[in-house]
């Protein structure tokens, strides 16, 4: 049963629809239930090759590949898989590979798990020292515009954005049991 | 057991519009040798992360046959990458491990396969439609047939002499073999 759409759905279908605008043409995620929605859309969609990894360091070698087959890729993961990834992130750098990665946080507004502190509070600052670019999304109002600009600063430029989805942003994780 | 530098030279012969990725270290040296090529990626470091870059290819450009090269090492540090593979059942990726049962480039300790770890057996259990070992360089014209025309995804364990060969040192920086390697794909 599909529940009518709610603000909560709208964020995600502006980034997939930003990925249209911009030509992402393959997306690597670990699953995650902030990203659930924006990968079952990226699924469904027939433009995007759609890539389920084990580690999102994976990710990181399918964003080059992809690059040097002429697609532009973007990952989704959560803040702990920044972590992951660090060594691998030298890749990028080191060649100039354009790369978007959505980040959804764990371990700040109202988290549950403590085990989800120690990386969630040093993801930003972690994603700067490998040479990304951050950008911090609060809002649902702010979602088009930030994904939007940091699309087009990734892939115009081949820089490395990563573009945080706070905590608030994607509400605190329900525990049922 | 085979000369690594043969057996490479053997399969790279006639290698038409191949896509080359072969992992850092020894590999990437192997692959130089057998003929610089604009169509080699050649990695100087993400260790663990070759097969994933020849699965990101092989995904964009499904018209082209894809070879990954990695050493044992560098397989074994991506193994959840087989597992990846095997999702998406890319039919244009071959995986060829150079596998030595040895970290060449940091003193040759023996690595995992030198205990009898299986590449051909973990890539059968992850869905590949084929993966075998090889140990004999009567072998390698086969292994050819598969980098051209064989339906992926596969994997070849190449088991190869653990003897130290020179150095043979390509292109090192990594916007230089990117840009040569896109250019070159785009002009093809």
């Amino acid at each position: 049963m599909h529940s009518p759409p709610t603000i909560e759905h709208s964020w995600p279908d502006a980034i997939h629809a930003q990925f249209r605008r911009i030509g992402i043409r393959q997306v690597g995620y670990v699953p995650d239930a902030g990203h659930s929605r924006l990968i079952t859309l990226c699924k469904d969609d027939p433009q995007i090759a759609d890539v389920v990894l084990t580690t999102e360091e994976e990710g990181v070698g399918l964003v080059a590949g992809a690059a040097l087959g002429g697609q532009r890729a973007a990952l989704l993961m959560q803040s702990s898989g920044v972590g992951n990834c660090i060594n691998m992130f030298s890749l990028l750098r080191n060649c100039g590979f354009g790369c978007v990665i959505l980040v959804t946080m764990r371990g700040e507004f109202g988290e549950f798990n403590p085990w989800q502190v120690p990386m969630g509070s040093i993801t930003e600052d972690g994603l700067r020292l490998a040479g990304f670019l951050t950008y911090r999304i609060e809002s649902p109002d702010d979602v088009d515009d930030i994904v939007g600009a940091g699309c087009d600063m990734a892939f115009d430029g081949n820089l490395q954005v990563a573009i945080l989805l706070s905590q608030r942003l994607i509400g605190r994780k329900q525990w049922t049991k | 057991m085979m000369d690594r530098r043969e057996f490479v030279r053997e399969l790279l012969v006639d290698r038409g519009d191949l896509l080359v990725v072969p992992g850092l270290g020894s590999a990437t040296y192997d692959v130089a040798a057998a003929g610089d090529h604009p169509l080699n990626f050649y990695l100087w470091g993400a260790m663990g992360g070759t097969v994933m870059i020849g699965l990101g290819l092989a995904l964009a450009r499904p018209d082209r046959r894809v070879v990954a090269m990695p050493g044992d090492g560098d397989m074994l540090m991506g193994l959840g990458s087989l597992a990846t593979i095997g999702v998406k059942q890319p039919k244009n990726l071959v995986i060829v491990v150079l596998d030595n049962a040895h970290y060449g480039e940091t003193g040759m300790q023996p690595s995992h396969t030198y205990a009898g770890i299986d590449f051909a057996a973990l890539a059968l259990a992850c869905r590949f439609k084929h993966a075998r070992t090889v140990a004999r360089l009567a072998e390698a014209a086969d292994v050819r047939a598969l980098l051209h025309s064989g339906d992926g995804p596969i994997l070849v364990n190449a088991k190869i002499d653990a003897e130290d060969v020179p150095r043979v040192l390509p292109l090192r920086d990594g916007h230089a073999i990117k840009q040569r390697f896109i250019e070159a794909l785009n002009s093809a």
